[in-house]
Order: C-alpha cells, then sequence, then structure tokens
C-alpha cells in the first residue's frame, strides 16, 4: 500500500503528472471514438441515398 | 506509384488493411513507452519526478508539428494539382493536429507550473506554439464557412501554407530568443542530451503517437470521403428532380 501511495505520488509531483497522462488519455480515446462515429454516420448516410437511387434506376431499366 | 494510390477507391482499399496494424503498432509502442517511462526510467536530477510529464508532452509537441507540415503539403498539393485526395487528407488532419497542439499547450503548462512556477508565460516558444493552435482553428472554421466546399478548400489552403511560416519560428524559437522554455536536447549538434534510459521511453512514446496519427487519419480519410459521395449524390439528387418552374409548365 505504501509502495503504491508512493509511486501515486511520484515525489510531490503527482498532482501535476496524473492529470498530464489522464488529460493524455481522455483526448486520444475521444478523438478515436469520434472519429469511428463520424465514419459510420457518413457510411450510413451514403447507403440511405444510394439505396433509394439505385432502386429508381432500375425501375427506370424495368419500363425499357 | 504516388498516382496509383492517390486514387480514392485504391486508396480506401489500402487504408482498409493498413488500419489494424496501426492500431496494434499503437497500442504495443503505447504500452511499452509508458511502462518504461512510468515505471522503469529514473527521476531527473534536477527535475526530479516531474520529468515523467515529458513522455506526453514531447511526443504531443512534435505531432503538432508533423500534422502541421502534413496539413500544408496537402495544401500545396491541392492548389497545384487540384487532387481532390489532398483535400481530404487536409480536412483529415486538421482536427488531430489541433488536438495534438492542444495537449502539447496543457501538458506543457502542468510541467511549467513545479518547475518555472507559472502555468503559463509570454515568451516565444509557448506564444507561437498557442498561434499554431488558432492557425488550425483557423483553417477549419474558414474550410467551413463557405457553401461551395471547393472555395473553402482553396482559402483555408491559402491560410495554411501563409501559416506554415510559424513551423520553423517555433523549431528555432529556442535558439533565436532567451525563453523559459529548454533548447533543444533529443535532436541537436554533437548528439542527444538526453541518457537513453529516458530517450527509450521518449522514442517509443513518439512513435506510438505517431502511429495513433496514421490510424486516425485513415479512419477520418474514409469519413471524409464517405461525405463527399453523399454531398455530390445530393447535389445530383437535386439537378434530377423537376424544379417548380419545369411543373407549373408541363401543367399548362
Amino acid at each position: 500500500m505504501d509502495t503504491l501511495l508512493t509511486f501515486l505520488n511520484m515525489g510531490g509531483y503527482g498532482d501535476f503528472i496524473w492529470p498530464a497522462y489522464v488529460i493524455v488519455t481522455i483526448v486520444l480515446a475521444g478523438l478515436l471514438i469520434s472519429s469511428r462515429r463520424f465514419v459510420k454516420a457518413a457510411e450510413a448516410e451514403l447507403g440511405s441515398i444510394k439505396q433509394p437511387h439505385q432502386r429508381g434506376r432500375r425501375e427506370v431499366g424495368d419500363e425499357t | 506509384m504516388l498516382h496509383r494510390f492517390a486514387n480514392p477507391t485504391r486508396f480506401l482499399r489500402l487504408a482498409a488493411a493498413m488500419q489494424p496494424w496501426m492500431a496494434a503498432l499503437t497500442g504495443v509502442m503505447l504500452a511499452f513507452g509508458l511502462y518504461f517511462g512510468l515505471f522503469d526510467s529514473p527521476g531527473d536530477y534536477q527535475q526530479g519526478e516531474s520529468v515523467r510529464i515529458m513522455y506526453v508532452h514531447v511526443p504531443s509537441a512534435w505531432m503538432a508539428l508533423l500534422c502541421y507540415t502534413a496539413l500544408a503539403g496537402s495544401c500545396a498539393v491541392s492548389l497545384i494539382w487540384k487532387h481532390p485526395l489532398a483535400d481530404v487528407a487536409a480536412r483529415a488532419t486538421a482536427p488531430i493536429g489541433a488536438w495534438f497542439t492542444f495537449l502539447a499547450l496543457v501538458t506543457g503548462s502542468l510541467w511549467g507550473k513545479p518547475m518555472w512556477g507559472t502555468w503559463w508565460v509570454w515568451d516565444a516558444r509557448l506564444t507561437s506554439v498557442l498561434i499554431l493552435f488558432f492557425l488550425y482553428l483557423g483553417y477549419m472554421a474558414l474550410d467551413n464557412a463557405f457553401d461551395d466546399p471547393g472555395r473553402g478548400a482553396r482559402a483555408s489552403s491559402i491560410l495554411a501554407l501563409v501559416g506554415f511560416v510559424n513551423v520553423p519560428i517555433i523549431k528555432f524559437s529556442v535558439d533565436w530568443w532567451n525563453t523559459l522554455h529548454q533548447p533543444a536536447s533529443v535532436i541537436k549538434m554533437g548528439g542527444s542530451a538526453i541518457h537513453p534510459s529516458m530517450l527509450m521511453p521518449l522514442l517509443l512514446m513518439g512513435v506510438g503517437f505517431t502511429s495513433y496519427y496514421f490510424w486516425v487519419l485513415l479512419i477520418r480519410i474514409r469519413g471524409e470521403i464517405c461525405a463527399n459521395k453523399v454531398r455530390s449524390l445530393r447535389l445530383r439528387q437535386v439537378h434530377e428532380q423537376p424544379s417548380a418552374d419545369d411543373l407549373s409548365e408541363e401543367a399548362s
């Protein structure tokens, strides 16, 4: 327990070191998650536009 | 070779194949970098344990500069050769670079308080990095400020290229002016001034941050290509729909 507390204390600089690591982790994880969501949303929108568009083309093709 | 992979469809295939490798490299490098940085490297003889902030601060600052160089390079290709993939790469890089710059500023501030006794000082290095952050924000704001994406890309590309002058200013600011910020110590004439026990975790974190950048960049480029396709399909739909005037003419 003492070893853990000594490690977390970081020679008295723990109040500065841990926030730095936490902020970096939050930002990098958040950027990765938001980038993946951005791709998924764009792909879903593309799929929803393409489907009626392709259906419409097929219907035009059936008439001829 | 470059032209071959500049084709968006071929690029997307290559990007899909590379993504798992980039993710694995990021995970491995950051795991080893954090282990050596937090558990298996000594404190500094002057700065004590606070030096461990270096393992996230310095790679963030490196990436802030690398991303801006990539952004300016993409903007130059976009302006000169008008290649659509260059626009997409620039737009995908900008938010990643902006976040790395934010991290460099915040972690630097957290390191500055115990070492310098202040969170912030208007010296050349800190101020030029803050300007870099505003350049990223300005690029993104200008890119989205026009209804016509082509005009937005042109205007923001010119801003990014003009702003590139700030990159060498950041690099050499610690040599040209008297600053609180320490001078270059990793890459300098006469070899690195950092002990290998500290240099190794720093380089591992640097490689980890770089592979993270390419990983997220590939994801965002895929998203931007999809968003471009959505925009062009919507435009085509608008053009294909008969206008109100056409309908009234047909009715009469």
